[in-house]
């Protein structure tokens, strides 16, 4: 309801806008930018590209990043023109697994995909994505763990704990409508004919190392640079800017760049503490994002944060990205044998949330999420800690408690890092 | 603009000052709500304002602005705002090698540059028009915001020699009002930023620091501001004024309220 008013308003008030944008060499059937696209009539228009939607709150086109539980928690999906940038964990092991699943629901959706990366080899990549659930066969193996879990469709009226009903839901399970956010097997291969039928583009940056390019003097390194060229060249040329009145696109380029970064595309900034260019990765995430909000496409970054050791970097990165999830998994570290975390892999932080073209956006409540990857699906769930069921309260048991309700306290996300603990 | 702000600034579109350098900025949380406020205010005050827009795009500005009361494309068309989209312009400096210098020229050099043709652009922009046809209250200079400008290759000290050339150009000579936006890490961890942001201080009339709760996320109250008066030509002069309140942030406006007197605690 709230995207129809939206809509309605948009329409009326712009009159006079849609007059004076025919000045500013906007071709007739598309949009200068996909950020306004909410408030025109033509909103109809852009919602007719495959596996996109409007965003409930002010009509911003939104893409799924392929979990439809992290969908949920960055307000509706990620919006297109904008940047996902996730901080690696430290064996890059979930977060591929996320870069993976990005990439793969831009295959069902038949988007445009443009996979970056210095370590794989992007058909590689392309070939390693996950197998799609179909819904019929998912609603199968979900009855199997159905006593673990709390179905988003259950109509029980809790009698005596009828507290807990009103606690937020979080999704587990498939969605009615397909079309917006997938489910897909971590297990299984997606189908070669599926990726064969798809477009992609792809750039292994040592491959591009050989050929020279006109040696302008710029701070960006070579990697970075030779990058950004590809993206524009490949946004320019298939028409994902509009400026291009032959190409009539209506379709999302999806942009995927693994591990940047790190030292395997130039840069040092992982490598050192005063690193000579360390204006370069912040240069280059710039000018993406100019080349992202000019056209429409969306970007998944992943990049391992936990190695920079400039911790003025990592805000300034911060500040550049739109949207900012950290992975952190306890694979290695002493959380792993720990008793309180045994039902989860990690823990996933919502670092930022853009607020685009509005003042206020769509932040959960819920501060402390876990993940884990089950046999087929990866889960993100509110974490919560197990109620103390021994029968003899040990020191260290208590001492467990009392780090993992430090954790719990302060709930700093975007908002506010909270440095007092409040001790209730 | 924000009605209530405006009683806590004491300021209205009618009678807005002059000759200022206000600072806006923020601390672990997100302060882009001000820059509106400033931008729709100084809109609304009848004066001729020169965005430099680095971060956002011009449809994200032109839709809050919208819900604020104010048409930006409408103000571009009859010459009362100049806006500078950074991310666009970026794309066009970055690819494309240009004839003439343009104000983001530096994006395209290799070392440390300065922000001099961005200052020419400033200074022409807001240059008093000779034919004396629409005459505008006072010019402003409206930049948003300072600490990208040191993640794209510059120097605290040049960012700061561009303040202050556009301090004597649009404050001092035409007696206009500069306002920006720098972020604070907070942790001093980033000494460039540091650097930029105690320059910015000593130097502003009006500063508006937005931070977030020190005890952390609430749904009620999103954060603080505090509100501080100087006189930077006498600094031992009187004491400064300041005042803190917290506020939360609503769809077409900000609510303002004393401390511990959110209306979802009463």
């Amino acid at each position: 309801m709230a995207a129809v008013a939206t809509c309605g308003t948009g329409a009326g008030s712009t009159g006079s806008i849609v007059a004076t944008t025919s000045k500013n060499n906007v071709t007739s059937f598309q949009r200068k930018g996909p950020r306004a696209s909410g408030t025109d009539s033509g909103c109809s228009r852009l919602v007719s590209i495959a596996g996109t939607r409007p965003s409930v709150r002010n009509g911003q086109l939104l893409v799924s990043t392929g979990l439809p539980a992290l969908d949920q928690l960055l307000g509706g999906g990620l919006a297109v023109g904008t940047v996902l940038l996730i901080e690696e964990d430290k064996y890059n092991i979930y977060s591929s697994l996320l870069f993976k699943y990005f990439l793969a629901e831009g295959i069902i959706n038949g988007h445009t995909l443009l996979v970056a990366s210095a370590k794989e080899d992007p058909a590689d990549i392309l070939q390693e994505l996950p197998a799609p659930l179909l819904d019929d066969n998912y609603k199968k193996d979900l009855d199997e763990d159905i006593c673990n879990h709390q179905t988003p469709d259950s109509n029980i009226k809790m009698k005596i704990a009828w507290r807990y009903q009103l606690l937020p839901k979080m999704e587990s399970g498939p969605v009615s409508s397909s079309r917006f956010g997938h489910y897909y097997d971590a297990s299984k291969r997606m189908p070669r004919e599926l990726i064969e039928t798809s477009k992609w583009h792809g750039f292994f940056f040592p491959e591009k190392l050989s050929s020279t390019l006109n040696k302008e003097p710029c701070s960006l390194t070579h990697g970075y640079r030779r990058l950004l060229q590809f993206i524009q060249k490949v946004i320019y040329e298939e028409g994902f800017d509009g400026s291009n009145p032959q190409k009539k696109q209506k379709n999302i380029l999806r942009i995927g760049i693994q591990n940047l970064g790190s030292p395997l595309w130039g840069d040092d900034i992982c490598c050192t503490e005063n690193c000579d260019n360390s204006h370069s990765l912040t240069k280059f995430l710039y000018v993406l994002r100019g080349l992202l909000r000019t056209s429409l496409s969306a970007c998944i970054i992943t990049m391992p944060a936990h190695l920079i050791q400039n911790r003025a970097i990592i805000a300034r990165i911060t500040n550049l990205s739109d949207t900012v999830v950290g992975l952190e998994s306890f694979i290695g570290s002493e959380r792993e044998t720990n008793p309180l975390y045994k039902d989860y892999h990690g823990l996933i932080h919502i670092r930022q949330i853009p607020r685009l073209n509005n003042l206020i956006y769509d932040v959960s409540d819920v501060k402390d999420l876990a993940f884990k990857l089950k046999r087929k699906l990866f889960t993100i769930e509110r974490l919560h800690l197990p109620p103390d069921l021994s029968d003899t309260v040990s020191r260290s048991s208590k001492q467990d408690l009392a780090e993992s309700s430090k954790l719990l306290g302060p709930g700093c996300g975007m908002m506010a890092g909270g440095k007092q603990h409040l001790d209730f | 603009m924000f009605p209530e702000l405006n009683n806590l600034l004491n300021i209205t579109p009618d009678r807005a000052e002059q000759g200022k350098l206000t600072l806006l900025c923020d601390a672990k949380t997100d302060g882009s709500f001000l820059v509106h406020h400033f931008l729709s205010f100084y809109l609304k005050a009848n004066c001729k304002v020169c965005f430099v827009a680095l971060i956002q795009s011009f449809s994200h500005y032109n839709i809050v602005g919208q819900k604020l009361g104010v048409s930006l494309t409408a103000a571009r068309e009859c010459g009362q705002l100049v806006f500078l989209e950074g991310l666009k312009s970026s794309v066009d400096v970055f690819f494309r090698a240009q004839a003439e210098p343009h104000p983001l020229q530096f994006l395209r050099e290799a070392d440390a540059g300065n922000l001099q043709p961005l200052y020419e652009f400033v200074r022409e922009t807001l240059k008093p028009m000779d034919d004396g046809q629409a005459a505008w209250r006072c010019p402003v200079l409206l930049v948003d915001d300072l600490s990208v400008l040191l993640s794209l290759g510059l120097g605290a000290v040049a960012v700061l020699d561009f303040i202050h050339y556009c301090r004597v150009a649009v404050c001092w000579e035409r007696k206009g009002n500069i306002v920006a936006l720098a972020h604070d890490s907070g942790d001093g961890e980033d000494k460039e930023n540091d650097i930029l942001l105690n320059g910015l201080s000593h130097q502003s009339h009006l500063i508006l620091r937005a931070e977030g709760l020190a005890t952390g996320f609430c749904r009620d109250v999103h954060g603080q501001l505090r509100i501080l008066w100087r006189t930077p030509s006498q600094p031992t002069a009187q004491r400064d004024g300041s005042l803190t309140y917290q506020y939360k942030i609503q769809d077409k406006s900000v609510s303002f309220f004393a401390k511990g007197m959110s209306p979802a605690v009463l």
